[in-house]
Parts: structure tokens; C-alpha cells; sequence
């Protein structure tokens, strides 16, 4: 492929009637609403223009887009004029082409002339404009031209802001406007002398700005431009890949030289982005040829000693041998598997087949144990199937939306985006969470309703918000009667209305004023207070990461079902999935009960597929989750795990018991691209590689499957899937993929809900959601349309059971956790990116009473105790915390946030219950001992002895 | 920190205690199906044991829900 850029149709797409006209003497025909300029362009007849870019509403300022219409007078902008049947256009005359070349004259006049030495050249729609209106001379001279020379804002890691580029065409403030919302910049002064700012003249770093890239891929000239095309020159050709961040599943278009990226630009044709991306995977992919790599298979005997690097035979050969080894010592289901949530599909899928065909035992387990299991629970329970029932794009619809525990702006900001802009449009929202999170109150956004509750108290509030719909008549009961089991929904509707479940009652125990509750059960019930209005609810790990988090997820399907808000666009109930491919690894089959597609491993049927297809035995008892295995470990019976792109130490709840179970064991295999806190415990490494350098495919969270691309050679010698394949048949399997879509059709071929997906729809369409099958040869945007998966809706009765970690005088404060927009779980990519400009360290939010109490200061050293563990890091004081709440992220392994949080988990998966832990916060000096050894520790267990020059 | 016995009876503490509304004896039923629907092999074993144990700790509900976990073993 070449590289040109995407094309630019000026205005964004309508949807309307189709009206007919005529673009210079061609018969065109388009939806209402479209613009002159947007017809012409979809005939490839490009009219000049500045201040038009089709992601932005059209603007009419530049006066370069002019064309002229039979029967009118003047000569309108193309990208402000609608077209209207039978209009007869024609935009290349005589006059149109002397009135472009004033404008034109008149912008370069203000512009160096420095085209040749410019990064920008070749890829600058001045520049092009320019050419096209046929410009050759400049009569009013040049002095413009350098005034605002020097000024250039560096300022951002990633991008330069040159105005003495700027054209002052103002897409970059529309851009951080309309599609960002942000409001991160303006256009201050006037005519020449008129110049862009961010938030008021700080510099971009230190403004509101979120470093998204919105702007920089909207301006037409070099004034906001990629740093990495200032250093690598423009690129040459491009690849459309996943973003493999976050669960929005962002595509882009990797613009490449030769085997150097370039830049990571958004692809607008992405259905979950729409051209849109935030600062992690526009910009954070440094990572991937960070020094800190480890690019060859290391092996060592015990912890204590360096790490010997081997070649891939050796390590492969030696893995295969140990973990036979333990099993003819130990039995079968001695060993077992974590697979990752940040690998593709098809990785994912081998290595449960690894473990379910090769260690003959169901011991696999995947990270999303700690964030989604009781989603899969939960939905799979009331609805069916354990997805997200809408794709993105249905938010457009709703009228009403609750968020409950996530935090779009920070966790999923492209989606964030999206809602902020319906929120602006009008629709009412409606926030439960116990810190204030930025939705709340933001530019042109404020939530009816926020719901501070004290955390862990979930399904006591939501149960009230069912009391108050039950109880005051707002059931939808055609649908309920028409479209869920009776019975269940009788004995919820009796079990919610007691008065034990009403707001006033439970008001002490949520620490939320009864009539909130009532007022916010009501908007969302009465689809914000239209008729006919949609109510959608989302939420994040702040369900999930309790005690009580399966119940929740079926208190909140139980609130949609009652209101009638599932099976159609613009409601439903969508989980926020935190890494790029958890909804894909679940599908895979990662959880020890079931196979791929959420099929239980005691259904003969669906292993007699598996058994012929794969042709040996499976077990069709339910294997250990990850937790389990590591007691399993500390007890003696489970010996050894591999470990494919997780950092179980870090990521998993209580660190102290993680490490005693690794450390129990005899053989722990780490897949990762660097050396993770939990390779520290490790006995074999295996390098892995980048989402750059394989071919597969990532699941976003609703449920569309898309292409991951290759667009370089791993560095580390092989993709991850080779490497899971490389063991498999040291162990006697014999596989024989040569390609990941070959994996596809498998996946494809033993699961009915994947039947129709294979690589060839995929490069036809972009992408697809499952279900995808004969039932639904197009794939599914919206499930549950005609009636649920499981048949009936089921209303589960979720009883309030209070966590056991109680707060008490030793441990006053409830600690919860959460994320932040520029770091990534447990940082290993991002903190190896610039992005630590905007986060370098973990630090400790409490409220200013709190504080005072203690004594403490904003940037003061604190002890965070719990009576699982002690960490120090920096305290931050705001009022985002209520009294009595104290919140931190995990993104630094040096403050180890899960040293304190408890062992603690959900009643029906363990899902740990990240987001309550009784603490107590004291002033202290520093880091605390028990990070300076763990420190020492890691240094020590890292140390690599070089191999042996070859013979 | 717990020894592996005593969470599993924790666990069906927990698994027992969310089923509760439904009444005693549905919940005894729905946490001994949860257990063999989630637990491993070597989890449910090791519970049954403790059936044996002369400890005491085993609440009478938790005590239920293993001897029926036990008796589907013995079926099976
Ligand atoms: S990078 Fe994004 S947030 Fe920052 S100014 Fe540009 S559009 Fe606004
Ligand atoms: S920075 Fe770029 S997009 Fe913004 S006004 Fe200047 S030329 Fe236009
Ligand atoms: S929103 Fe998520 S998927 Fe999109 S660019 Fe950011 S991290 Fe990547
Ligand atoms: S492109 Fe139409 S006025 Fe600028």
C-alpha cells in the first residue's frame, strides 16, 4: 500500500431522504442534510477548502469552498449549504477560481515560505490548496509572514505547536470542542494578529489538555503536528491495526517507514472510534522499542540466582520437560494457566487449548478474574450470554444514562468523548460513584444526579432505586409481562418493595440523601423525562471489584429489565471492559469452568466437539481460578503455571499471598515483553511481542471483533502465538498453524455464537460483532432485539450481604482504586512512554478533613495501612473524596497498592474486592521497609548473566 | 492469612449467605450447585474431608452444603 491520507469528504455524513442534483453537469445523488462540498466530494470532485474536515461540523470561514449555484445569487460556501432537489452546482469557473486565489494570496501572505524545509511537506492541504487554486504569485508581499517566528510551544511530550504555521482556520478548537470536549483551546485576538491558546496561554502541558491528538489530526498544515514526523519525516505507507490499550477498541491507521512507525493515526472508518483516540493509543506506543525489552528466552534454576539467557530451543525444550516433569510427579492437574487479556483472540484460545488439550486439566484463568468475572456471571444469569448488550454508537440514542463505578473519561476516554457529546446534545446523566469523578462537572456537562455512596454499598442503593420504581408504578409491564419470567419478576418486585429496601431506610448505610435516590430512579425509569425515552447504564470495575459484585451486575440488569431498557439502541447494560481484549478473552474460553463460547465443561455435548476436533480427552471437571492455584501452591498440590502477558504480582489482590504462592512452586513460565513483577518469582522467561509485530484479532467491549495487523517482525524472533505453539508441540501436541486466521476458523468451527467469522468478512467489513452465525449472518450490534439469549429475562434477588472488611477505630478510612487517563493498569507500557509527564507516581487523594485530623499536607509522605499490608506514597488533598473515603490508582510498582488491599472477593467468581479495604493513614517519612526490601528483592531477581559467545 | 480450608468454609459461608433470602433450604441447594459448578476437583475434596475433621469450626449450614457436594461425588 502507498500512503495517501484518508479521504476527506469536508462534512460530516447525514442521514436523511435522498435528494438528487447536478455537480458540473454530473447527476448526484444524497441523504438530506449533506452538504454541496460533501456531494461533490462523494463524486471525487474536490472543492478547495481550510476550514472544513468531515469530523467537524462545517465552520464558513475560510471562503475557499465557494461555488456557484443556477438561480442564485453570490457565491456560497459549499460546506454551509445543504443541497436541495434539482440544484444545479458548478464549482470550477473563471470567477470561482480568481475569487480562491485572493483568499489564498491572502493566507500565504501570512505564511513562511519554507515549504521544502517543512515537516509537514508533502502531506500539508495548504500547500495542496494552494496547487489546486493555481497560485503563483503573492501580491500583498510577505511581511506577515514572520511575526509570530519563535514562539513554537514544545511543551507536550508528543506534539509541536508552531503558530507560525497556524492559519488561524480554527479546526483545532472545534476539534478539541466538538469531538474531544475538552474545551482545551481558543482563538484569542483578531484578524492577522488573531493566535490559538490552550486554556488561556499555559502551554499546552500544563492546560486542561488531554493530549488526545484531536487537534493535531485536524489541523491542515504543520502548526500542530506529531513530534515523530518531525524526527522521522512523513510517512509513506499505512496499516489499519487495534488499538491495544483499552476495552473501547480504537483502530488506527499505523503510518509507517519502512519498518518505522511513524505515527499512529485514528482511523475514521473505525466503528468504535470514529476517528477519534485518546492520549495512550495516539501516542503511548514508544513502549514497544523501549530498551527494557528483553528479547531473548532466559532461563535460571531457582529465584535466588541470575537469570542464564538461552536460545528458544533450550527454553522451549526445558519448559516442556519441567512441566511433564511435575505432572508424572505431582498428577495432572498440578500445573495449570493464566491467559492474557492484552494478547488476541487467538492467542488467548491457544493457550486454553494448550492447557485443556495438553496439561489434560482445566487450570486456566485469565486477569479478568480481577476485573469482569461478575460480569460474565451476572449477565449470563438474568440475560443469557455475558457480553454488553449495545454497541457504542447506541448512546446516541439514550436520553438517559447511569454510570455506575467507572470512569469514562479516564478508563475509556474515546467513548467518554462520545457520551460527553450526547450529554451535551441534551441527555441526562446520572453518576454513582463515591468520588467525584470528572463527569460530573465538566465543560457544557453536568450530571443531574451524583450519587457519593459509601463504598461497597452498591446493591443496597440500587435495590432502592427497584423499591422506588416497583413501588411508585414505573415498571414497564407490557415488557416485563411479554418479555421475562413472571414468576422470578414477581418474587423480586415483593422482595424490593419492603420497606427495609426503601431510600429512607437505607439512607445511613449509603451515606445518599433518600430523596436523590428517589429523584434518580425516577429520571432514569422516565428515560430522562421524555416520552418514549431510553435510559442505558454503564459501568466499570467500581461494580464489579466488590463482594457483592455479581449481585450488583444483576441488580443493574434487573433495573433495565424492569424499565424495558434491553433490545434496543440507546439503553441496555454495557460493561466498560479495562484492557483491550478481555470481553475476546472470555469468549476464548480463559475461565477454568468453561470452554469457548461460555459453555460449561461438564456439557458432554459441547467437549465431544472439542475431543473430536482436537482428538484427545477432556476433563470435565472445572479447573482452578487463579486465586485458587496460588492456595493450591501454598499448600503443596500446584507446582507449576505459565504466565502469557499478565503481571499477576501486581495486578492481583494481596501481593504478600501472590508471592508465596509463586514462590511455592517449582516451575513459573513468564510470557511478557518486560521483566514484570512477577518474573521476579520466575524460572523461565519467554519474550513476547507487540501488538505491532502480530497478526490476530482483539474483541473491544461490544463484542466487535477486529484485526489486529502486523506491520513489523517481532523483535524478540516470534509472535506470541508461535511461542504458545513452540511449547505445545515440545509436549507432543503437533500443531500445525501457520497463521492466526487458521486459528480463526477453528475458534469459528467448535463455536456457534463465531460460525460466520473468519479473516475474509473481517478485511471486507472492518470488523463485526458476535453473535455472528446464520441466525444472524450481519453479526449483532444490539442483542436481546425479539427476547433474551436464555429465552425469559430472570429477575435475580439480590440481598445486601455487607463485605466482611469493616471499618473499626484500628482502621477508620475505606480505601478504593481506580485509574487514570494517561497510565494503563499496572503501568508497564505507559510508564515506559512520556506519558509519566502527566503521572509519574501513584499518590493518595483524601479529603481535607481527613487530613487536617492527621496533621497531613498536600504532598506530604503517608503510610496506607490495612491489615493485609503497609505502603507509603504522597498524599493529594481534594474535596473529589468524601470524608472518610480515601482513593489511589495502581499504576507504579513502587507504591503496590494491593499490598494492603484484603484477600476479600466476590461471593459467586472471587473477583477481589479492590474497591473497599478499611485503611488507616498516618504521616511517615517515605517509602515504608517493606517497599525498600521488596525493592532490594526485585533488583537482585533481575539481574541477567549474558550467554556464552557461541562457538 | 486463612489455611486453605478455612477459606473454602469461608467461601460457602459467603456462597450461603447470598443465597439466604431465598430460605434455608434453596440455599443449601443453590450453593452446593454453585460448588460443583465452579469449584475444582481438589477444592471439593478437600471440603469433603473436613466433613471428617474432628474440628468444629464447620458452621451446620456450610456442614450441609458438603455432605450433599459429597454425595454427588459418590453418584457420580
Ligand atoms: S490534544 Fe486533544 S485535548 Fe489537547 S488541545 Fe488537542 S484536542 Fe484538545
Ligand atoms: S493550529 Fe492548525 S488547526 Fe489550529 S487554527 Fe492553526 S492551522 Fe488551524
Ligand atoms: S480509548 Fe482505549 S482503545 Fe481508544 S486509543 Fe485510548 S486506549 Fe486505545
Ligand atoms: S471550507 Fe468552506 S468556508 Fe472554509
Amino acid at each position: 500500500m502507498t500512503f495517501t491520507r484518508e479521504k476527506d469528504f469536508g462534512t460530516p455524513e447525514k442521514h436523511g431522504e435522498t435528494v438528487s442534483l447536478t455537480i458540473d453537469g454530473q447527476q448526484v445523488s444524497v441523504p438530506a442534510g449533506t452538504s454541496i462540498m460533501r456531494a461533490a466530494a462523494m463524486v471525487d470532485t474536490a472543492i478547495p477548502k481550510l476550514c472544513a474536515t468531515d469530523s467537524l461540523e462545517s465552520f464558513g470561514s475560510c471562503r475557499m469552498c465557494l461555488v456557484e449555484i443556477e438561480g442564485r445569487k453570490g457565491y456560497p460556501a459549499s460546506c454551509t449549504t445543504p443541497v436541495s432537489p434539482d440544484m444545479v452546482v458548478r464549482t470550477e469557473t473563471e470567477k470561482l477560481r480568481k475569487l480562491r486565489r485572493g483568499v489564498m494570496e491572502l493566507y500565504i501572505s501570512d505564511h513562511p515560505l519554507d515549504c521544502l524545509t517543512c515537516s509537514a511537506n508533502g502531506d500539508c492541504e495548504l500547500q495542496d490548496v494552494a496547487g489546486s487554486v493555481g497560485l503563483r504569485d503573492v501580491r500583498f508581499g510577505y511581511e506577515g509572514a514572520s511575526h509570530l517566528e519563535g514562539c513554537k510551544d514544545e511543551s507536550n511530550p508528543y506534539f509541536t505547536f508552531d503558530p507560525a504555521k497556524c492559519i488561524v482556520c480554527s479546526r483545532c478548537v472545534r476539534a478539541c470542542d466538538e469531538v474531544q470536549g475538552t474545551l482545551a483551546l481558543t482563538v484569542d485576538g483578531r484578524g492577522f494578529a488573531s493566535k490559538i491558546s490552550a486554556s488561556q496561554d499555559e502551554g499546552f502541558l500544563a492546560s486542561e489538555c488531554v493530549s488526545c491528538g484531536a487537534c493535531v489530526q485536524a489541523c491542515p498544515t504543520s502548526a500542530l503536528i506529531e513530534n515523530t514526523v518531525i524526527e522521522k519525516g512523513t510517512p509513506e505507507r499505512a496499516v489499519v491495526t487495534t488499538c491495544a490499550y483499552c476495552g473501547v477498541g480504537c483502530t488506527f491507521r499505523a503510518e509507517m517507514r519502512g519498518e518505522d512507525l511513524v505515527r499512529m493515526v485514528p482511523w475514521k472508518q473505525g466503528k468504535a472510534n470514529h476517528g477519534h483516540s485518546c492520549v495512550k493509543g495516539r501516542f503511548a506506543w514508544g513502549y514497544a522499542q523501549h530498551r527494557d525489552r528483553v528479547l531473548n528466552p532466559m532461563v535460571r534454576a531457582s529465584v535466588d540466582e541470575p537469570w542464564r539467557e538461552v536460545s528458544w530451543d533450550e527454553a522451549i525444550a526445558h519448559v516442556a520437560s519441567e512441566f511433564r516433569r511435575i505432572q508424572n510427579a505431582y498428577g495432572t492437574r498440578a500445573i495449570g494457566g493464566v491467559t492474557s487479556s492484552r494478547c488476541t483472540n487467538e492467542e488467548t484460545f491457544l493457550v486454553q487449548k494448550l492447557i485443556r488439550q495438553g496439561f489434560g486439566n482445566n487450570n486456566v484463568d485469565t486477569c479478568a478474574r480481577v476485573c469482569h468475572s461478575p460480569t460474565g456471571y451476572g449477565l449470563k444469569t438474568t440475560f443469557g450470554t455475558s457480553a454488553g448488550t449495545q454497541d457504542f454508537d447506541s448512546v446516541e440514542q439514550a436520553d438517559v444514562v447511569l454510570v455506575i463505578g467507572a470512569n469514562p473519561t479516564d478508563g475509556h476516554p474515546v467513548f467518554g468523548s462520545r457520551l460527553k457529546k450526547r450529554l451535551r446534545q441534551g441527555a441526562k446523566l446520572i453518576v454513582i460513584d463515591p468520588r467525584r469523578i470528572d463527569l460530573v462537572r465538566s465543560p457544557h456537562v453536568e450530571a443531574g444526579y451524583h450519587l457519593p455512596l459509601r463504598p461497597g454499598t452498591n446493591v443496597a442503593l440500587l435495590t432502592a432505586m427497584a423499591h422506588v420504581i416497583v413501588t411508585e408504578g414505573l415498571v414497564d409491564e407490557a415488557y416485563v409481562r411479554e418479555r421475562c419470567d413472571g414468576e422470578a419478576y414477581g418474587e423480586w418486585a415483593a422482595f424490593v418493595s419492603e420497606p427495609a429496601r426503601s431510600p429512607e431506610a437505607i439512607e445511613d448505610l449509603i451515606g445518599v440523601p433518600a430523596a436523590d435516590v428517589r429523584a434518580a430512579a425516577r429520571l432514569y425509569a422516565t428515560g430522562g423525562g421524555k416520552s418514549g425515552g431510553r435510559g442505558a447504564i454503564y459501568y466499570g470495575l467500581g461494580v464489579t471489584e466488590h463482594s457483592q459484585g455479581s449481585s450488583t451486575v444483576m441488580a443493574i440488569a434487573n433495573l433495565a429489565m424492569a424499565t424495558g431498557n434491553v433490545g434496543k439502541p440507546g439503553t441496555g447494560v454495557n460493561p466498560l471492559r479495562g484492557q483491550n481484549n478481555v470481553q475476546g478473552s472470555c469468549d476464548m474460553g480463559s475461565f477454568p469452568h468453561e470452554l469457548p463460547g461460555y459453555r460449561h465443561v461438564s456439557d458432554s455435548a459441547t467437549r465431544a466437539l472439542f475431543e473430536a476436533d482436537w482428538g484427545t480427552a477432556l476433563d470435565a471437571e472445572p479447573g482452578l481460578r487463579i486465586n485458587n492455584m496460588l492456595d493450591a501452591a501454598t499448600d503443596g498440590t500446584f507446582k507449576g503455571i505459565f504466565i502469557q502477558g499478565e503481571d499477576i504480582l501486581q495486578s492481583d489482590p494481596n501481593t504478600t499471598h501472590v508471592a508465596a504462592g509463586l514462590a511455592a512452586m517449582e516451575c513459573v513460565v513468564v510470557q511478557d515483553l518486560f521483566l514484570n513483577e512477577t518474573a521476579n518469582y520466575a524460572h523461565v522467561f519467554l519474550p513476547g511481542s507487540t501488538f505491532l509485530e502480530k497478526d490476530g484479532t482483539f474483541t473491544n467491549a461490544e463484542r466487535r471483533i477486529q484485526r489486529v495487523r502486523k506491520v513489523m517482525e517481532p523483535k524478540n524472533g516470534y509472535a506470541d502465538w508461535e511461542v504458545v505453539q513452540l511449547v505445545a508441540n515440545a509436549m507432543g501436541l503437533g500443531w500445525t498453524y501457520t497463521h492466526p486466521s487458521q486459528v480463526m476458523d477453528e475458534i469459528a468451527r467448535l463455536t456457534p455464537t463465531f460460525a460466520g467469522v473468519n479473516y475474509d468478512v473481517l478485511e471486507q467489513r472492518g470488523s463485526v460483532q458476535w453473535p455472528m452465525n446464520a441466525a444472524a449472518p450481519e453479526g449483532t450490534p444490539t442483542m436481546h432485539i425479539d427476547h433474551f439469549v436464555r429465552g425469559k429475562g430472570l429477575f435475580v434477588v439480590t440481598d445486601y450481604v455487607p463485605t466482611d472488611e469493616r471499618t473499626g477505630p484500628r482502621f477508620p478510612l475505606l480505601l478504593t482504586t481506580g485509574r487514570i487517563l494517561s497510565q494503563y493498569n499496572v503501568g508497564a507500557q505507559t510508564r515506559r512512554t512520556p506519558n509519566e509527564a502527566w503521572h509519574a507516581e501513584d499518590r493518595l487523594e483524601i479529603h481535607p478533613h481527613d487530613a487536617e485530623n492527621r496533621g497531613i499536607r498536600d504532598g506530604d509522605w503517608v503510610s496506607l495501612r490495612s491489615r493485609a499490608g503497609e505502603t507509603s506514597l504522597r498524599a493529594l488533598i481534594t474535596d473529589r473524596v468524601a470524608p472518610g473515603v480515601v482513593y489511589t490508582t495502581f499504576h507504579h510498582p513502587d507504591t503496590q497498592a494491593n499490598v494492603i488491599t484484603t484477600d476479600f472477593s466476590d461471593w459467586a467468581t472471587n473477583c477481589p474486592e479492590y474497591k473497599v479495604t478499611a485503611v488507616q493513614v498516618a504521616p511517615s517519612n517515605g517509602p515504608s521497609e517493606w517497599q525498600k526490601s521488596y525493592r532490594a528483592q526485585a533488583e537482585q531477581s533481575r539481574r541477567i548473566e549474558p550467554a556464552e559467545p557461541a562457538e | 492469612m486463612m489455611s486453605t480450608g478455612e477459606r473454602l468454609a469461608y467461601m460457602a459461608g459467603q456462597i450461603l449467605r447470598n443465597f439466604a433470602v431465598k430460605g434455608q433450604e434453596a440455599a443449601i441447594a443453590a450453593t452446593t450447585d454453585h460448588i460443583l459448578q465452579f469449584w475444582d476437583p481438589g477444592m471439593k475434596a478437600r471440603a469433603c474431608a473436613m466433613l471428617s475433621d474432628p474440628d468444629p469450626a464447620l458452621p451446620d449450614d456450610v456442614r450441609a452444603v458438603f455432605l450433599r457436594v459429597q454425595a454427588n461425588a459418590a453418584s457420580a
